[in-house]
Order: C-alpha cells, then structure tokens, then sequence
C-alpha cells in the first residue's frame, strides 16, 4: 500500500470548511436552479424613490436606481454590464485609502470616511453620456474635487491631475483580456478645479455600491462616462499629460479630452444621438452634454475635432 | 430512418432555430433583456443569424467526411432561419432603434463600416432566401449552385461586421472567422477531394 505523506492530509479545519463550502456551494446551485427562472441573479434593490424635483435642470427625468445599479462598465469586474453588480457584490471598499500627491505642497493619504467627514456631501444631478451611445440622469452625492486640491495645494509645476484606480487580481476577476491594469484617468488642472468636477461618494442619498465605484469615483459630466474613473486610490498633480487607460488601449478611437461631441463620430457608436435608458426613442446629443455654457470656456481656439 | 429524417430532424431544428426568438420575447415579458432592451435584441438576433449561419455551412462538408449525410437536408431550413433573424436584426436596428428616422441614422454612417458589411451580407442572403423554393431552383438549373455561393461572401461579411463591433476580447468574432474560413476551404475542389476520403473509412 502506498504511503500517504503527511503533507498530503488535509487539516480538519480546512476539511469542515471545504465541507461547509460544498454544502454552500450546493445550495447555491439548487437555488439557482429553483429560483434563477424568476428573477436576476442579484437581489433586487429596492425601488427607491428618486430625490425632488426627479429632473435634472433640463427636465430630463432621473433614471431608476434599478437601471443604475444594474447597468455599469467596470472592466475590471466583466465585460458585460448587465454582471458587473453580482461580480462586484462583495468588493471590500472599507477601510480604504486614497493618497493624494505629486506636485502638492501638501501631500496626504485620506482615510475614506474621514474623507467624507471632512467634506460634506451636496447633491449634484447630473447626464451621464457613455462614449457607447446610451446615457442615463443620476443623482449623485459627492463634493468638489477642487476642495480637496486646495488642502493638498498644487504648486505652479502642476498642470494635470492623474487618477488612478485599485487594482486587485484577487477581488476583480477579469483575466480574460489582457488589458493594462490599473485604470488611469487625467483632467486638466482648469478642467479638475471646475466646480462641476465632483468626487462622488453616493447615489439616490445612499452610499455608492461597488458597481458604481464605491466608495469613491470622479464625475465629470460634460465628458464621455469612462473619463469618470471608479474605485480611486491615488491621485496626483503632475506636469506632463495623463495617458488614460482607453487612450492606452486604442488612441484612435479615445482622446485624452473625451468632451461629448455629436461631430466627432466613432467606428462603433453613435456620437449624434444616444439612446436614454428607460427611453425607446433616440435623443440627440448635445455638444459637452448639455454642459456647454459652463465649460466651453476651456476649449476656446482647440480644435476639438483633432483634439477629442 | 425515414420517420427520423422526415418527422424528427426538421422538428427538432425548427425548436432550436425557434428558442433564441422565443427566449427574447419572454425576455420582454419579464423585463429581463437588461436595461437597454433594444440594444439586448440587437446583439441576441445578431448572434442567432451567425450561428445559424455557420451551421448552414457546416452542413455541406459535414455530409462528405462524416457517416452523418443527412444532415444536408437540413441546409434549407436553417439558411432561411439564418435569413430570418438577419432580417430582424436589420428591422430591429433602422425601425426600433432608430424609428425609422434615416436622416438621424445618416448622420451616423461616417466611420461606421460595421453599417455597410452588416447589410451588404443582408443583401447577399436577401436572393438565396427568395431563391430557396423547388420551383427557383428548377429554373435556375446550374446557375442556382452558382448563385448559392454567395452564402460563403455572406458569412465572410457577417463575420467581419461582428468583428468591428467588438470594443475588447476578440477571440469570439475570431473563431467565427476561422471555422467560416475553414469550411471554405474544405469546398475548394483539390482540396474537397483530400477531406472526402475520410468517409470511406468509416464504411469499413
């Protein structure tokens, strides 16, 4: 008989737990198989009423929390956004930190509730346009980002300010494609300073969920959706431009700026019109998103068809 | 055989051809095609017509290497289902989609070459699927063989189409192109003469 190296046995802690791992595991199964034909696969949320006025400042009515929740490109968790919410349920985003520096006088690594104490959260409603041609209204919760930048005080080198995403192998599980992990994101400082530039923290009044980038994401209406990077954990004032994450995998088809601009049209999707979620019909799209009066100023002399 | 071949074949391909058609309208009933409906029939009736598409092609050379010779009578019906969801794929993108608007849909044809393929492999099929009846190809004679090879620059375009889609990860459209490919290749006739011969071992 063959001898059985004690290496080889499996501790009985480890044994009891994989047990118990089956027995999960198994239920998980049958209750997939009982009850997957009734509904999603995650739990649905519950149906919260949309804060008032339930407009943004053009009249364009918020979209369900259910739609938000359930629909998000967060490539680091799946390709398909219908399953970024059940893959991401159970990202771990407390404690966590974000570290701000680079050319700051004052760099620093924030606690993310101190984060939150230390900047109160307003409302903000904004479009969110995705550069795939849909486009959604969310309430947000967040604050300036220009609040933080004035604790950490940019010194006159600074001219872009560089974001930058966790990326954790063992809680993200996109393997498939071999993309340049992590995801990086720039603004320009004029661009980052702008009042509308917000560091978001909820949603509907609740704290965000990981799907949306909890606990803490950029929004930058005005610009395509993937410019709003997610699950930040360092930010830095630098000199030279940013080369984001998209920029990275295809400069033909992603700009540094990614201003939403119905002239500058893409192989794939719609740049004109974009489809509202919740809508059938196709909506035109407006120049900056509807952001015009406030941000245009940034832009003036650029070619903004060269430099999208 | 005979019951099998009349009765159970085509049966059985007309409930799988049928499924993808009939999982999108329960899907519609349960508010269960994600939060953009349109885009989910979209991408589930493209995926159809491929694969039905590509099944149609299997047909040919998997009657001549394999003992399964039957299956050549499945060709018809699963090109005309193949034709069918492209069909609704088409209708799907320019009247729910875009409304029937074609001045807002012009305004996004420039870069869009995905556009062009994916009607031009409609317009290939478009003549195959009006041509399919007994009576056409009587009359056509040896120009309706000639005609049908137009079903492999269909699958050529329709693949291409699917791959200019792709924003990331496209090992998918790849092996389309490649199964497509090979079973072009298996028709070339130098070459259709090597893959023939297999059948005869499996006589023995």
């Amino acid at each position: 008989m063959n001898q059985i190296k004690s290496s080889q046995i499996t501790p009985e802690h480890l044994y009891l737990s994989r047990r118990r791992f089956l027995i999960g595991a198994g239920a998980l199964v049958a209750g997939t198989v009982l009850f997957g034909a009734c509904g999603p696969g995650v739990p649905e949320p519950p149906d919260l009423q949309p804060p008032s006025p339930g407009t943004d400042e053009l009249g364009d009515k918020i979209t369900p929390y259910k739609d938000i929740t359930n629909y998000n490109n967060f490539y680091e968790f799946s390709l398909n956004k219908e399953d970024v919410a059940s893959l991401a349920k159970n990202f771990i985003t407390s404690p966590w930190s974000v570290t701000v520096g680079g050319l700051v006088r004052n760099p620093q690594t924030f606690d993310i509730d101190d984060l939150r104490r230390r900047f109160p959260a307003e409302e903000r409603i904004y479009r969110l346009r995705c550069v795939e041609g849909w486009s959604m209204v969310i309430p947000w919760d967040g604050f300036p980002l220009a609040k933080l930048l004035e604790v950490v005080e940019p010194t006159s080198e600074a001219k872009y300010v560089r974001f930058e995403s966790l990326y954790d192998p063992k809680q993200m599980p996109m393997r498939e494609i071999p993309f340049e992990w992590p995801y990086v994101e720039g603004l320009r400082l004029d661009e980052a300073r702008d009042n509308l530039t917000l560091l978001a923290t909820g949603i509907y009044g609740k704290p965000l969920l990981p799907q949306s980038g909890a606990p803490l994401r950029l929004v930058v209406p005005w610009k395509y959706g993937y410019k709003s990077i997610k699950s930040i954990v360092k930010i830095d004032l630098v000199a030279e431009m940013p080369l984001p994450f998209w920029v990275n995998q295809s400069s033909s088809e992603y700009g540094f700026y990614a201003n939403v601009n119905p002239a500058v049209s893409h192989p794939r999707w719609s740049q004109a019109s974009e489809r509202r979620i919740g809508e059938t019909k196709r909506r035109t799209t407006l120049l900056f998103n509807g952001y015009d009066k406030e941000v245009a100023p940034f832009y003036q002399g650029m070619d903004l068809e060269k430099l999208f | 055989m005979p019951r099998l071949l009349t009765l159970w074949l085509p049966l059985v391909t007309h409930v799988g051809a049928l499924m993808p058609l009939g999982l999108i309208i329960w899907g519609l009933t349960q508010d269960q095609l994600t939060a953009d409906p349109i885009r989910e029939i979209q991408l589930r009736t493209g995926k159809a017509a491929l694969v039905l598409l590509v099944l149609t092609l299997a047909c040919t050379p998997v009657s001549k290497v394999s003992p399964l010779r039957w299956v050549l009578r499945l060709r018809r019906l699963l090109g005309l289902y193949a034709f069918a969801y492209a069909s609704l794929h088409l209708l799907n993108f320019i009247g729910i989609d875009y409304g029937f608007d074609l001045g807002l849909l012009q305004k996004d044809l420039p870069k869009k070459y995905y556009i062009f393929l994916g009607f031009a492999a409609f317009l290939s099929l478009l003549p195959l699927a009006i041509t399919s009846t007994k009576v056409w190809r009587q009359r056509l004679g040896k120009n309706w063989q000639r005609l049908h090879w137009l079903v492999y620059p269909a699958a050529l375009l329709a693949v291409t189409h699917f791959l200019l889609l792709v924003k990331a990860g496209r090992r998918e459209p790849y092996l389309y192109a490649a199964i497509v490919l090979l079973f072009l290749l298996a028709r070339l006739p130098w070459l259709g003469k090597i893959v023939r011969r297999p059948r005869r071992w499996f006589k023995k």
